[in-house]
C-alpha cells in the first residue's frame, strides 16, 4: 500500500522533463496520470528513485483535428478523450474505447500517453491505435520524431522510446463517420479484457487490433489480408488466432482465448460493417 | 515536503513525504476521516474525492500532484447550514447504506456522475458505479438514490 | 398506530453521510505505534531462520516479535470438536502452513516506516509438499502436522444406510463443489489501544463480538475481563469473518501491554484477502432417489470441508450443512456425513450463511437435476415436495425441528412475480431458434435456520430523570441499523419519540454482556431482550404511577401516543415518564430501568422461494443476469427497509458465488486471487435491481414473532443462480457447470457436450 521513498520533482516544462531523464536513466520514471505507476509503486514492484512529474504540462493535454489526422496530447485523460468533439467526430472508435477503459474515477486521471507508452498488451488503446495505423509522437534531446504505432510495441511492456523520450502526442488518421466495432470479453465490467477485439473500416479495408492475445498488443494483419481480398466477418475471423500467443490463467485457456477471439473479431467486423 | 491544497474550501498546507497517497493527506494531515481506504489495487472506490469537481480515486494520486488544487471530500458536502445535499439524502430516503464504509466514496463518484450526466438511466448509474465497490448493500438501494437525486430539481440545473 | 412494520429511516445515517463512520482506522490515539506483519510466502515450509536485525536498526522501529517472544498458547480449538494439535500459534511457529500466515510482528513510529521495514527482513524456508486439493488431502500422503498422523480435523459421521436408495425408481447423484470465497467486508481487519494509568487495556476492535474479544484477549494476557475495556466503534462489515478473534488481534493486544503504550494496526487488503477467513469450501457428493412421478424419497450429502491450514470455524460448517441437509422437503430419510480436511490455504470460517448455503446449494442443484431425469418442470417438482404448512412443527430425517412455515405460499408468490409461463415460452423460442443468446430460468426453494446457538442475550432499559431513554444491548452492529430497530421496539412499548430514545452497543463496560451479531440471530434474541426489557420497564413505571396517583395498580393506563400515565377515566391528569424516573430515584435511590438476560427459546427457520432469470452468450460463455425475484419469509417484520436491505446485500453475495467469485491458489499452494483487481468482487454493473417480496408467518417461538433474515438472501439467490445458468444449456446437453460460472467454465461445457473428450475444453 504504501510506496517506498522516492524523490519527486514537478517537470516545470517538456525539456526540462527530457533533461531529467536524461540526468537519471533508469532511475528516473515519468508520472502522468499515475494510474499505471502508481498502482506497481503501491505493490513495491516499481521503485523508481526518481518521480518526474509531467501532470503540471497542460500543453499537452489537446484533441485538435490536424490535416487528414486527430492529434491527441499525450496527457490528455481519457474521459477528455471520450467526450471530446473532435474525437467524437474524427476518431470516433478511439473516443469509444477511451470510455470504456477502467471506471469513471480512472478516466478523470489515467491518460492515453500513459496508457501507450505503458506498453500492456492487456490495455485497451494500444490496439485501438494500432488498428487505426496511428502514429505516436516522441520527444526527446535531439527533438521530435515520429513513430509508427506497428513498429512502437516491441515486446512485453518494452515500447520503442528511448530512456529520455516522452510519448508527447498520439495521431490516428482523421475518419469521420467510419463504421467500427469494438468487443471486449470480461467476467466485470471494469476488469481488464479477457480477449479484446477492435476492427475499424478503412477506405483501403479494414484494421483490426487485439487485446490480450500475446505478449504485445496485436494488429491482426492475417484478418486484415482476408478482409482485403474478400473475404467476409465469419470467413475472415477465422483466422484471428493466427499470429497469436495467449498465455493461459484461470480466466481463459489458450484454446478458450483463441476462439473468443475468433468470436470477438467476427462481431467487430460485423458492426463495423463488413 | 510542503503541500499546499484547498480542501472542502479550505487552504491546507502540510509537510508530507513525496510518497505520500492523496488519501493519506487528507486523512492524517488534514485530520478529515470520512475518505475511506478500503483496498491497494485502485479498485473499491472507497477513496473517491472530488478533484476539481471530478472523481478520483484518492489512493491512487500523490499528495504532491495535487498541490494547489481544490479537493472536496464528504465533510464538504453538506450546506453551510450544514444541511444535506441532494445525494446525501436520497441516501438516507432510500436507506442506501449500512455500515457506511463505502459510503462516502459512493456520494462523491454519484456526485460527479450527475454533474455530467444529469439524466441517467439506471444502467448508466450502475456502469458509472463500477469502480465503487460495497459488500452490504447489493447496491438496489444506491442506485435508487442516485436516480431519486437525478430528480430533484436543483440538481438538474 | 403502531411503529412496527413501517419503513422507518435510519437514524444512523447522517453521521455516516456528512462525516463518516468512525472506524478503527479513523481513531484519534496521540503516540500509537504502528503495528504490521511479515507473512510467509511459502505454502508449507520449514522456517529455518528469521533475521530482523536490518528491520530492528532502522530508525523509528520500535521492536519486532516472533512467536517466541511472545510465550503465547495457541488459539483454542473450534468449540472443543477440533485436535488441539492442530490448533494454531499465535505467529508462525517453526513450521509455516499457508501463504500470509503471520511470522513477525513489527512495531514502528509511522506505518511508512513499517512497511519499509517490512521489507528488511529475512526469513528463511525449507520448503515442504503443498497440499491444496482436499481430495488430495485426505489421502494422507503429505501432512501439515506430521505428529497428528492425518490431515483430517473433524468427522461427522452419520448414516452410512446401504439400503437408502434401494427402493428408489429413479437415482440421481452428482458430485459438485461449493468454492471457497473471500468475505472481503470493506474495511479490513484493524485493531488498536493503550494501556490507561490504572493498568487497564483499552481496545478498539473491527469485530461482530466485543465480548468475546474481551474475554479472549484477557484469558491470553492472563489478566481479569475487569482489566479488559474493549470499545467497537463503527465496524466497515463482518458477514461472520470479524465473529473470531484473529491472532493478529491477540498481538495488538499483547504489544500494548508489553509496551506499555498505544499501538494499531490496519491491514492492507492484500493481506486481509490473505489473513481474514475464507467462506464455503465444500466438495459434496449428493444423491438423490424417488419415483417417477416426482416424489423425493431418500437423499444423501457427503461432504469433504476444506478447514485450511488450522481449523478455525469453517471446520465444523458441516455440522449446520447437516442441520439443514433436508431443505424444505418432506424426503423420509436423508444423510449428512462429512470429513473435514486441512489444506495449505487460509482457514475457512463462518462467511454468510456459514454451512446453510451449502446444504441449500446442493439439494436445490440435484432437484433439477432429478427433474431433468424425469423430464418434469422444477417447479412441479419443488411443489410436489415442499413441507405443507399444516405440518409444523416438522421434525426431519435429521432431527432438526423446523418451527412453522408456508413453502408453498412463497413458491408460488416467487413463481408469478417471475411470470414463470411466459419466462419459459420465450426460453423456448430461442432455443427453437437457435439464439446464440439462451435464457435460464433457475429456482431455489430454501430454509434456513437462524439464532442456532445456545447463547442468550442482554438487553437494558434506562428511564433518564428527563425522560429520554437509554437502552443497551449486546448485540454488535455493523450495518444492520440495530439503532434503528432497538428504538422502534422500544418505542412501541413505551410511547417514547424515537429521537428520546438512545442506543448503546459495543462498549464492554457499558454493556455487561453479549454474544454480538452473527448468525442472523440479533432481532430475535437481542431485539426480544431489548424489547423484554422494555415491558418491565413499563411494568414498573405502572407501580410507581399507581403509588403516585394512590390508584390500583390495575387501573393504570400508559397512553403510548403521549408517553403518559394515568388512572383509567381520568386521562387530563397524566404524569410523564420524567416524573416516574424521578420518583424512582426518589422511592429508593435506583433509576427507572429494567435488565434483562434473555435465553434463547430456540431457533426459527427463515424459509423462502428465489427465481433467477439468466442469459447466456453461448459463443463466449459470458452470463448476464438479467433478473433476480426473491421471496423471502422472516416471521414478523418490524422494519421493512432494513430487511429488504439485508436481503438485498445477501442477494448480491449470493450472486456473486454463483456467477463470478472464486478463491484461486495455484499447485504450490500460491494465491492467485489476492487483491480486489483479481478476485471478482461483484459491483453494481454485473447485477440488476431485485425484485424482493415478503410474505410474513410469524414465528412462536419467541414474543416478536420475529426469524432472523441476514443470511437468507445470501442462501436462497446461489442455488437459483447457479440452476439458471445450467438450465440456459441443459438443451445443449450440458448436464452441470461447477460454480462460479465464469465464461471459461461455462464455454468449455458446452463445448464438452458438444463434442465429448474430444476438445481442448479444460474446466480452468
Amino acid at each position: 500500500m504504501i510506496p517506498a521513498p522516492f524523490d519527486y520533482v514537478r517537470a516545470s516544462s517538456l525539456d526540462e522533463a527530457i533533461r531529467l531523464l536524461g540526468e537519471h536513466g533508469d532511475d528516473a520514471k515519468l508520472l502522468a496520470g499515475g494510474h499505471s505507476l502508481l498502482p506497481l509503486m503501491k505493490m513495491r514492484l516499481a521503485q523508481p528513485a526518481l518521480l518526474v512529474d509531467i501532470g503540471p504540462l497542460r500543453e499537452l493535454s489537446y484533441v485538435k483535428d490536424e490535416d487528414g489526422y486527430v492529434a491527441i496530447g499525450a496527457l490528455t485523460c481519457h474521459h477528455d478523450i471520450a467526450t471530446s468533439p473532435a474525437a467524437l467526430d474524427g476518431a470516433p472508435a478511439l473516443a469509444h474505447v477511451a470510455g470504456q477503459i477502467g471506471d469513471p474515477q480512472v478516466r478523470h486521471r489515467g491518460t492515453i500517453g500513459g496508457s501507450i507508452a505503458h506498453g500492456d498488451p492487456a490495455s485497451d488503446l494500444p490496439a485501438v491505435v494500432l488498428a487505426l495505423g496511428g502514429t505516436l509522437v516522441a520527444q526527446g534531446p535531439h527533438g521530435r520524431r515520429e513513430i509508427d504505432a506497428k513498429d512502437f510495441f516491441l515486446s512485453f511492456f518494452e515500447v520503442a522510446l528511448a530512456p529520455d523520450e516522452l510519448l508527447v502526442e498520439v495521431r490516428v488518421p482523421r475518419a469521420p463517420g467510419s463504421q467500427w466495432g469494438f468487443e471486449k470479453l470480461t467476467k466485470r465490467a471494469a476488469d481488464w479484457a479477457i480477449v479484446g477485439a477492435v476492427a475499424v473500416r478503412k477506405p483501403d479495408g479494414v484494421g483490426v487490433g487485439l487485446v490480450n492475445m500475446g505478449p504485445v498488443p496485436l494488429r491482426s494483419t492475417a484478418v486484415e489480408a482476408a478482409v482485403a481480398s474478400g473475404a467476409n466477418a465469419a470467413q475472415a475471423a477465422e483466422l484471428a488466432a493466427e499470429g497469436t500467443e495467449p498465455s493461459a490463467d484461470f480466466n481463459g485457456s489458450v484454446a478458450y482465448r483463441e476462439h473468443v477471439a475468433r468470436v470477438l473479431v467476427r462481431r467487430a467486423l460485423e458492426r463495423a460493417g463488413v | 515536503m510542503q503541500i499546499d491544497i484547498t480542501v472542502n474550501g479550505t487552504a491546507q498546507s502540510h509537510d508530507v513525504e513525496a510518497r505520500t497517497l492523496l488519501v493519506h493527506y487528507l486523512r492524517d494531515a488534514v485530520g478529515l476521516t470520512g475518505t475511506n481506504v478500503g483496498c491497494d489495487t485502485t479498485s473499491c472506490g472507497a477513496c473517491t474525492v472530488l478533484l476539481n469537481g471530478q472523481s478520483v480515486k484518492s489512493c491512487t494520486v500523490l499528495a504532491a500532484q495535487v498541490a494547489g488544487e481544490e479537493v472536496i471530500t464528504i465533510e464538504g458536502l453538506a450546506g453551510p447550514d450544514g444541511k444535506m445535499g441532494p445525494v446525501q439524502q436520497s441516501f438516507q430516503d432510500c436507506h442506501g447504506l449500512q455500515c457506511g464504509y463505502c459510503t462516502p466514496g459512493m456520494v462523491m463518484a454519484i456526485t460527479s456522475l450527475l454533474a455530467e450526466n444529469s439524466d441517467p438511466t439506471e444502467q448508466d448509474v450502475r456502469i458509472g458505479l463500477e469502480g465503487n465497490l460495497c459488500r452490504c448493500t447489493g447496491y438496489h438501494n444506491i442506485v435508487e438514490a442516485a436516480l431519486a437525486a437525478s430528480r430533484v430539481p436543483e440538481m438538474r440545473q | 398506530m403502531s411503529i412496527l412494520g413501517n419503513r422507518v429511516l435510519r437514524r444512523e445515517d447522517p453521521k455516516f453521510l456528512t462525516v463518516g463512520g468512525t472506524y478503527v482506522a479513523d481513531l484519534d490515539i496521540p503516540g500509537a505505534l504502528h503495528l504490521t506483519f511479515v507473512r510467509s510466502s511459502m505454502a508449507h515450509a520449514i522456517i529455518t531462520s528469521i533475521d530482523t536485525s536490518q528491520a530492528t536498526a532502522m530508525p523509528g522501529v520500535i521492536a519486532a516479535y516472533t512467536n517466541d517472544d511472545l510465550g503465547l498458547a495457541n488459539l483454542p480449538t473450534i468449540m472443543d470438536m477440533t485436535n488441539a494439535l492442530m490448533a494454531s500459534s499465535i505467529l508462525a511457529s517453526g513450521t509455516v502452513r499457508y501463504v500470509g500466515e503471520p511470522i513477525v510482528a513489527i512495531v514502528a513510529q509511522s506505518r511508512e516506516i513499517a512497511a519499509d521495514a517490512l521489507e528488511r527482513v529475512v526469513v528463511e524456508y525449507e520448503p515442504l509438499t503443498v497440499v491444496i486439493d482436499p481430495v488430495e488431502a485426505r489421502k494422507d500422503e503429505a501432512l501439515l502436522f506430521p505428529e497428528v498422523g492425518t490431515n483430517t480435523a473433524f468427522v461427522l459421521d452419520f448414516g452410512g444406510d446401504e439400503a437408502l436408495f434401494d427402493d428408489c425408481e429413479v437415482v440421481v447423484e452428482l458430485t459438485l463443489a461449493n468454492q471457497r470465497v473471500a468475505p472481503c467486508p470493506l474495511e479490513v481487519r484493524s485493531a488498536a489501544g493503550h494501556m490507561t494509568e490504572d493498568g487497564r487495556l483499552e481496545f478498539n476492535s473491527s469485530t461482530q463480538a466485543p465480548h468475546g474479544v474481551r474475554d479472549t484477549l484477557a484469558n491470553f494476557l492472563g489478566i481479569d475481563p475487569d482489566m479488559v475495556h474493549v470499545v467497537t466503534p463503527d465496524v466497515g462489515g463482518g458477514f461472520g469473518a470479524k465473529a473470531s478473534v484473529y491472532p493478529e488481534d491477540i498481538v495488538v493486544g499483547w504489544c500494548i501491554h508489553h509496551l506499555g503504550r498505544p499501538v494499531r494496526w490496519t491491514e492492507t487488503r492484500s493481506e486481509s484477502m490473505l489473513g481474514l477467513g475464507h467462506g464455503r469450501a465444500q466438495i459434496q457428493h449428493v444423491k438423490m432417489g424417488g419415483t417417477r412421478d416426482g416424489i423425493v424419497t431418500a437423499y444423501r450429502i457427503e461432504v469433504l470441508q476444506d478447514s485450511g491450514a488450522y481449523p478455525a470455524f469453517g471446520t465444523v460448517l458441516p455440522f449446520m450443512t447437516r442441520i439443514m441437509a433436508s431443505g424444505p422437503y418432506k424426503i423420509p430419510k436423508a444423510e449428512c456425513a462429512s470429513v473435514s480436511v486441512v489444506t495449505n490455504s487460509t482457514p475457512t470460517t463462518a462467511y454468510r450463511g456459514a454451512g446453510r448455503p451449502e446444504a441449500t446449494a446442493a439439494i436445490e442443484r440435484v432437484m433439477d437435476l432429478f427433474a431433468r431425469e424425469i423430464e418434469m418442470d422444477p417447479a412441479e417438482l419443488r411443489r410436489r415436495n415442499l413441507i405443507d404448512k399444516e405440518d409444523f412443527p416438522y421434525t426431519t430425517p435429521v432431527e432438526t425441528v423446523y418451527d412453522v412455515g408456508d413453502y408453498h405460499l412463497a413458491l408460488e408468490l416467487a413463481l408469478e412475480v417471475a411470470g414463470y409461463g411466459d419466462l419459459r415460452a420465450e426460453q423456448a423460442r430461442r432455443r427453437a431458434s437457435g439464439d446464440v443468446r439462451q435464457l435460464g430460468i433457475g429456482l431455489s426453494c430454501y430454509v434456513e435456520i437462524t439464532n442456532g446457538l445456545p447463547d442468550g442475550e442482554f438487553g437494558a432499559v434506562e428511564v433518564q430523570s428527563d425522560g429520554k431513554v437509554i437502552v443497551r444491548t449486546g448485540t454488535s452492529p455493523h450495518g444492520q441499523g440495530h439503532v434503528t430497530a432497538w428504538s422502534m421496539l422500544v418505542a412501541e412499548q413505551m410511547g417514547i419519540p424515537l429521537d428520546d430514545i438512545e442506543v448503546i452497543y459495543g462498549d464492554t463496560d457499558i454493556v455487561p454482556r453479549g454474544a454480538g451479531t452473527m448468525g442472523s440471530r440479533s432481532l430475535q434474541i437481542g431485539g426480544a431482550a431489548v424489547n423484554q426489557a422494555a415491558v418491565d420497564v413499563v411494568e414498573k413505571a405502572k407501580d410507581l404511577a399507581a403509588d403516585l396517583f394512590e390508584a390500583d395498580r390495575n387501573d393504570i393506563v400508559l397512553d403510548k401516543s403521549s408517553g403518559r400515565f394515568h388512572v383509567v377515566g381520568t386521562p387530563a391528569v397524566a404524569r410523564s415518564w420524567a416524573d416516574l424516573a424521578k420518583a424512582a430515584v426518589e422511592k429508593d435511590g435506583n433509576p427507572l430501568f429494567a435488565e434483562v438476560d434473555l435465553a434463547t427459546a430456540g431457533p426459527t427457520f427463515p424459509f423462502g422461494t428465489h427465481v433467477s432469470v439468466v442469459e447466456v452468450d453461448t459463443e463466449t460463455g459470458k452470463v448476464t443476469l438479467l433478473r433476480h425475484i426473491a421471496v423471502d419469509d422472516a416471521g414478523r417484520i418490524i422494519n421493512p427497509l432494513l430487511a429488504e436491505g439485508q436481503v438485498h446485500g445477501g442477494i448480491a453475495q449470493g450472486v456473486a458465488q454463483a456467477l463470478l467469485e472464486e478463491v484461486v491458489y495455484d499447485l504450490d499452494g500460491n494465491p492467485l486471487t489476492s487483491t480486489l483487481a483479481d478476485y471478482s468482487f461483484i459491483s453494481a454493473a454485473e447485477l440488476p435491481s431485485f425484485e424482493t417480496r415478503f410474505t410474513e408467518t410469524p414465528t412462536p417461538i419467541n414474543p416478536l414473532g420475529a426469524k432472523g433474515i441476514g443470511e437468507s438472501g445470501t442462501i436462497g439467490s446461489t442455488p437459483a443462480v447457479h440452476n439458471a445458468v445450467c438450465d440456459a444449456v441443459a438443451h445443449l446437453g450440458v448436464r452441470h457447470i461447477d460454480m462460479p460460472t465464469t465464461p471459461l467454465r461455462v464455454w468449455s461445457a458446452i463445448e464438452e457436450a458438444r463434442s465429448p473428450g474430444g476438445t481442448e475444453a479444460e474446466r480452468r
